[in-house]
């Protein structure tokens, strides 16, 4: 015999892969606006240097970028809070988040385990400590991107907004640092996923994974 | 089979046949939505152009400003600074600043409608209304702010002065150039806003002609752009006027 158990819910899926272009949508045209006053480095790292614009087209852009970041965060915004809500509603919630302060002690075993220093991994119910960690992290670094976003958007009228931020440029900082680590989250979730094999990024689309089945 | 079982126990050979066909429909629909999203994503970024903007983007920036609209008040405001914090300003736009721009024989046209025989005022007539000293930031659409001192009088102020009593204000106001080389267009709203100064001084000093002299506006709900140097004609009109900017694709309201 052979078991076929649902992984991820269809709704869940729906929303993981509405967001994946939307992300990368808004991160593409967020780089399009910060081109026009592209200030932040760490040393001599420049974000970024000229060839990335050339390289990808990015001169003269601002307005193209203004209007399409204008245009995709209402599908960004409302697509992020229906995931939370019918995780909340469906009480998936409670596999994704972690339930205690030993899942960061977890965590870092399963990054151990994970760089192969460490052969033992910490029990685990769907998701695993540093799972959980990373996936409650993104939804709160969403908050904090619509946020800083709409306090960059509206520093008159939401002027308490931008000052929860450190003011307007304080507000564009945090916006920018969330953004690249979006980049950082993705470059890591694309390995792992690609480690995982075919049978769990085949349960990201069908729901069900097959198990005890070795890929 | 229904799709919310938590789990589909099969003999082994049936358990592969299901997985497949659940792949094959399942791969198809995400094809189909993938192609779905990449046709509509085409045809928001390809379809007909409105002012430089593809028309369902210029759609939503407009949405976009009425939201803002209905949203801005005359309580939400810039935050103010001391003069302490003020900072460097660049120039920015030169745009219909002449550089042999001969400030005497300059005077503001003030327009109560689209056919209204123009006002000529003189700047005296500005520094006659109440003056406002001002801290405010100044941010730029391109992502820059800075901290700028200002002095003048408010927009509302001169609009109740000059614009004819017992008529209904319009919705909108335009400002240009004395050649109309540059122009904003203003809801009425933001331009009655109590930061919005038509201003004269800055930083202390008479207004320089880099800067706009002898008149210019200082509007702190929007961006730069709509910040015009020397004005030379100001229309009170129904009609949403041209803006500069937003011909060149830029949001029409462009508030903040």
């Amino acid at each position: 015999m052979q078991k076929l158990r649902l992984k991820h819910l269809l709704a869940i899926r729906w929303f993981h892969w509405i967001n994946f272009p939307l992300l990368l949508l808004m991160i593409w045209s967020g780089i399009l606006i910060y081109w026009a006053f592209p200030i932040y480095s760490i040393g001599p790292l420049h974000f970024f240097p000229k060839w990335f614009y050339s390289a990808f087209n990015i001169d003269q852009r601002l307005a193209e970028g203004m209007a399409l970041h204008f245009f995709f965060m209402w599908f960004f915004v409302i697509n992020g809070i229906a995931y939370v809500i019918y995780t909340l509603a469906s009480g998936e919630w409670r596999l994704l988040v972690p339930r205690s302060w030993s899942a960061f002690r977890d965590a870092w075993h399963v990054v151990l385990h994970d760089f192969h220093l460490r052969k033992d991994i910490p029990p685990q119910d769907k998701y695993n400590a540093a799972q959980q960690i990373t996936y409650t992290a993104i939804i709160l670094m969403g908050v904090g991107s619509v946020l800083s976003g709409f306090a960059i958007y509206k520093p008159a009228q939401l002027s308490w907004l931008a000052t929860l931020f450190g003011g307007y440029q304080g507000a564009r900082c945090v916006h920018f640092v969330l953004a690249a680590g979006y980049v950082v989250f993705f470059v890591v979730h694309v390995l792992q996923v690609a480690l995982a094999g075919w049978n769990n990024f085949r349960s990201m689309v069908i729901g069900y994974e097959a198990v005890g089945e070795h890929e | 089979m229904n799709n919310r079982h938590r789990e589909i126990v099969l003999p082994e050979q049936d358990a592969k046949r299901e997985l497949a066909r659940r792949t094959r429909r399942d791969f198809l629909v995400a094809g189909i939505a993938a192609l779905g999203g990449f046709g509509a994503y085409e045809w928001i970024t390809k379809a007909g152009q409105v002012n430089n903007a593809p028309w369902p983007q210029r759609k939503v920036l407009d949405l976009n400003g009425r939201i803002a609209r209905a949203y801005l008040s005359d309580s939400h405001l810039m935050p103010t600074y001391s003069a302490s914090q003020v900072g460097p300003i660049k120039v920015n736009g030169d745009i219909g600043i002449a550089e042999d721009f001969d400030a005497s024989k300059w005077h503001l046209q003030v327009a109560s409608g689209e056919d209204d025989p123009a006002l000529n005022l003189q700047l005296s007539d500005i520094m006659a209304l109440p003056k406002v000293n001002m801290i405010t930031r100044f941010c730029c659409i391109e992502g820059w702010s800075v901290i700028q001192s200002w002095g003048g009088a408010r927009f509302s102020d001169f609009t109740k002065k000059y614009f004819p009593p017992g008529r209904k204000l319009p919705q909108y106001v335009y400002m240009a150039t004395p050649g109309e080389d540059y122009y904003v267009g203003l809801d009425m709203k933001s331009a009655l806003h109590p930061q919005t100064l038509l201003a004269y001084e800055h930083n202390g000093k008479p207004l320089e002609r880099e800067h706009g002299a002898p008149l210019r506006l200082v509007i702190p709900v929007k961006y730069g752009i709509k910040n015009i140097k020397c004005i030379g004609l100001i229309r009170y009109t129904n009609d949403r006027p041209d803006d500069y900017w937003a011909e060149e694709g830029y949001d029409w309201f462009a508030g903040l």
